[in-house]
This record gives C-alpha cells, structure tokens and sequence, in this order.
C-alpha cells in the first residue's frame, strides 16, 4: 500500500472560480485572471475541472495539442507561451474529436478529477482551477481533494441578473459549508455599450452582482462590462490581457489580481 | 494508481463501452478505471422496477420535449419556459414544465412562482400551476429558503429525478417541456433512462453563436445520437442585439465558426429558429411575467412563437406515423 498521492504539488497558491450558475464567463474569468497573473509576473496554471464542457483550450490558444506524461507517469501540463510561464491541463486535451462527449456519471468523473489533482506536474505560482457550473460531483470532489493544499480561496462569477443571482447565492452556501474561504465576487456581462452611439444597455439586468456582495458580506471585486473584443479573443484563444493592456476590463482584472494577491505578497514579505 | 491508467487515459476516456453495454467492465479499456468491479458485476445494469412505474404515470402526457444545451448560460431555462408559454397560449392544450437541474432551479423565479410550494395528496404531488393550462415542477419548491444549496452527488440527483417522474400528478398533458442543466451526466443519463420507458420524447437543443458554446453543443448533439433521443431541432438564442435607442445590431457573442446555422448544417439537425437578445426578456425572467403577452410586437415573441410552431407541427407528425 503506497503513500498517498500529494494534491497540488509544485503549486504556490490555488485560486477557484466558482459560479452555480451556467454562462456567467467562469471560464472567461479564470482565463482573464490567469493571464493578469503572468502579465505580473508569476508563474500560473489553469486547470479545467469542467468534464463535460472543457472551455480553456480553446480560450488559450492550444487546442488538439497532447499531454506529455513524465517517466514516473505524471501529466505535464501543456504550455501556452514559450517562456512556460502559463499552462494549463484538460479533458479536452484527452479527446480525438471535437464531437467527442465525455457522457460520466458521478463516480467515474470523481476518478477523474482525483487524477487532474494528484498526477500533475505544475511548477507554477498561482493555479487557478476553472469549474463546471453547479454545486454537485465535481465541486465536492475537488473540495474534498483540495484540503491540505495551499488555496487562496474561491472567487465567484455572477452576471447582473436574479436568475443568476439565484444561483450563486447557492453557490455561497456552498462555500461556507465546505470551509473554503470567499475571496470575493466578480459581476461580469455588467451593461453594453454601444459602439455607435455609447448608449448603455441592460441587457442581463444590472446590480444584482453587488447587491449580493453587500447581503453576503464578502467584497465584491469588480464589474466587468460586455466587451465583443473581449468574446472575440476568447473565441480565438487570443491573449485580450496582452493585446488590449489598456483597455478599461484589463485594468479591471489587474486591479482583482492585486485584492486577491495582496494577501499573499504580504505574507511572502512577513517571511522575507 | 498505476502508470496503466495514466499512459491510456485517452483511450479509457473515449473508449469506455457504457456502463450499459454488454461489455462494461470487460472491454480493454476498462482496466484501471475505478468502477470496472460494478460494471463487470453487471449492478450497473440491472433493471430498474420503477421504470413501469414512470411509465404508467407519464402515459397521459403525450409529448416530451427535453431542452437540452451542453454549454451553462445559453438560455435553456429561459427557451423551456418560454416554449411552456407559447405552447399554452392555445388554452385547449394543457402544458407542464419539468425542472431538472437540480443544483440550479431556476423556473420557479422565470415562471414568477418563487414563493409557490408544493403540496401532496393521495394521488401524488401536485405540480405547481403558473396559469389554468401550465404546471411546473422543480425542486426550487421544496427548499425551505432561497440561499439553501443542494450539494448532492448524482446517485442522489438521480434519485429526486426519479422522484419527479414517479410522483408528480401532471394529469392529462399534452406537452411536457424538461428544462435540464448544462451538461453530459447523471441527469441527462436519467432523465433519457427514464423517458425512454414512456415514448415519444424528442429533444431540442439551444446554443449561442459563438464556438466557445458550439463547443459543448456539439457534444450534446452526440449525446443524442448515442442514447437514441431523436432531435427536433436547434435554437440559437442571443443571435444579436439590437441597440434601443440608435437601431445598431451588434453580434456580442461572434459567430466565429458560423453559429448555429452551421452547426445545425454540419450535424443534420434543423434550425428552428435564432432568438435576438431583448433585454426585456431577461427583465421578463427576472420578474417572472410572460413577455409574449406584455410584449406581443416584439421580434422575441415572434420568434418563440414560430419556434412553438414548429415543434407543435413535429409531435403531430410524430403522433400521426405512431397511428
């Protein structure tokens, strides 16, 4: 009977992104955050828990590229710069076929989940762990699994509507249940702005995002507006925190990262 | 766990038989996976009793259609009611919605029934009704307050799923819209389990634009295939937005790799329609009212109609061939 498996190994810190509800941009999100970690310097992960909607791939740029796996059989996480400062390991990386569907029950997706925790190599500062929506299989897996390693905490996804709201309310409770700490929440879909006459629009509501921050009291990190450019670089795995530095929602992910690092660089400067 | 499992983790992730199929648990590709025992054991397998018992309970409902997407976000929930809407707006049809994600019920609030409770009786449990000819069930009426999770696994998920099937006293319906979660797992294998002791159950598939959802949807539609659910078609919801006050369409979600349409050319599955994104709609689901009515000019509107049409003229084709 051999020792078990050592979860998160060669990660510095590990960030969730959590939702309960579907579409609110989790993947968008943690790709957002990723990429503003590295554009700081760090050395970051991503790791998509989402079995049956693997997104990150295709947002990073890499999709159809192969895992390595090492002597001892470990996955080597699949780099998307050449200086290996951002990787990320998947599902989708496992499948022929962009038909190809991953149809699991709970138990066999629990398996699963164990190995994208234990039997990777990362080497990273920051992993941020991208989930499924929903408070079920994969979340309590992951919860489970995640116990003794260094976790920042989970930061929620919501856009501005009460049907979503709804949802991550739940999510919340989730959180509190299983211990794990509410870094904060992020309203993202916050208002369009029309290109040709800078007219405002709703389009999902608005405000229920920081309503729920000031009900739950936890801090609400930002809102982030409706951004095509932003869907487009998503859709084309290109870099939107490289290409576009200076647009407003590039500023909005750098000033999170700072909320969410402040409390690690503190502490790296306690130990120093 | 050996480097066996690791070395062929692409093959077990593709290769797997089905934990129905006469090979679960014997098949090459099954070494290492943890649930080999159970699947060669054949538990995996072994009938269910109260699949008659489902099936004696649905035989009144004519039709099922399961709402189905893959990808979180795209409007399912939203397209289930509104498709629940259209479908009883002919008060001689008598329509029920039935909310299966279980982690994330959102019909009661779309439905404007938040504060509803359900209530039980001899002959079962009596769905919610929003109106004379439309009834809803979803487990959002069985928790105590709004913040309350359900942080199951999916045996237990199966289990309410079963529950609803089993016990809902829907009477006499001419349609049984399913509104689910996004996804490919246990609910989805229930629900199909469940549903295909009870014929005719078709489904309908909903995306948006862009490749991100396409993704997921494609993976749906395979779902389909592979559990032998007919499909009656795709929508695509959020197909543009259309400023209110200068006109301008704007595409938020870009159709990168063609959208629905393509999908829907590429896969062999008809398009029933694309949706425009309405801010109205969201307010409409947010508040629970039914927009058809409130706002019967709208493009929206039409558009679900033609959509409710189209799935009207797909049951009694359906029902014509049975006979």
């Amino acid at each position: 009977m051999g020792t078990p498996e050592p979860v998160l190994a060669g990660v510095g810190n590990t960030i969730l992104v959590l939702s309960g509800k579907g579409g609110v941009g989790k993947s968008t999100a943690a790709v957002q955050l990723a990429a503003t970690l590295r554009a700081k310097g760090h050395r970051v992960g991503v790791l998509d828990v989402d079995l049956c909607g693997p997104s990150i791939p295709r947002m990073l740029g890499v999709e159809g590229r192969d895992v390595l796996t090492t002597p001892e059989g470990k996955w080597v996480p699949v780099s998307v710069d050449e200086e290996e400062r951002l990787k990320v390991l998947s599902v989708a990386f496992f499948l022929d076929s962009k038909n190809d569907a991953v149809i699991w029950r709970g138990p066999k997706k629990n398996a699963m989940i164990k190995q994208l925790l234990t039997s990777v190599v990362w080497n990273v500062d920051y992993l941020i762990i991208d989930t499924p929506p929903g408070t079920s299989d994969e979340h309590i897996s992951v919860m489970e699994n995640i116990r003794q390693a260094p976790v920042l905490g989970a930061v929620l996804v919501t856009t501005p509507q009460m049907v979503a709201v709804d949802d991550v309310t739940r999510e919340l409770t989730f959180c509190r249940r299983t211990g794990i700490s509410i870094l904060g929440i992020i309203e993202n879909m916050s208002g369009f702005v029309c290109p040709t006459c800078s007219e405002c629009s709703n389009i999902l509501a608005s405000g229920g995002g920081e309503q729920l921050a000031e009900k739950a009291k936890v801090t609400f990190l930002g809102r982030i507006p409706i951004d095509p450019t932003l869907s487009r670089c998503t859709e084309e795995g290109l870099n939107y925190i490289d290409k576009f530095a200076n647009s407003p929602i590039c500023q909005i992910y750098h000033s999170i990262i700072t909320k969410l690092t402040r409390q690690t660089d503190e502490e790296m400067e306690v130990e120093k | 766990m050996g480097i066996k499992t690791l070395v062929s983790s692409r093959r077990s992730v593709k290769d797997c038989p089905g934990t129905n199929s006469q090979d679960a648990g014997k098949a090459d590709a099954c070494a290492g996976c943890p649930n080999q025992q159970v699947c060669a054991s054949g538990a995996a397998a072994a009938p269910d009793p109260d699949l008659a018992v489902v099936r004696e309970r649905l035989a009144s409902v004519k039709n099922k259609v399961l709402v189905l997407s893959g990808k979180g976000g795209v409007g399912k929930s939203t397209v289930s009611a509104m498709l629940g809407r259209a479908l009883a707006l002919d008060d001689s049809k008598e329509v029920g919605i039935l909310d299966i994600d279980i982690c994330g019920p959102s019909q009661p609030r779309v439905l404007g029934a938040a504060e509803e409770k359900v209530h039980s009786s001899g002959a079962g449990w009596s769905p919610v009704y929003v109106s004379d000819n439309l009834a809803v069930m979803s487990i959002g009426f069985l928790l105590n307050s709004a913040d309350d999770a359900v942080i199951w696994r999916g045996p237990k998920k199966n289990g309410m799923i079963k529950q609803f099937l089993r016990d809902v006293d829907w009477g006499a319906l001419d349609y049984l819209v399913v509104d689910t979660p996004p996804g490919t797992s246990d609910e989805h294998l229930s629900i199909v389990q469940y549903l295909s002791a009870a014929p005719p159950v078709a489904a309908v598939v909903v995306t948006t634009p862009q490749e991100v959802a396409l993704l997921d949807v494609r993976k749906e539609i395979t779902f389909c295939r592979k559990v032998n659910i007919p499909i009656i078609g795709l929508v695509e919801n959020m197909t543009t937005f259309v400023c209110p006050k200068c006109k301008t369409k704007t595409a938020i979600f870009p159709a990168t790799t063609g959208g629905g349409p393509q999908l829907a050319e590429d896969t062999g599955v008809p398009l029933l329609g694309q949706l425009p994104l309405d801010p109205r709609v969201a307010q409409a689901c947010d508040e629970g009212t039914n927009i058809l009515t409130q706002e019967p000019d709208a493009a929206v509107t039409q558009a679900y109609k033609d959509i409710a049409n189209k799935i009207k003229e797909y049951c009694e084709a359906q029902s014509q061939e049975a006979t």
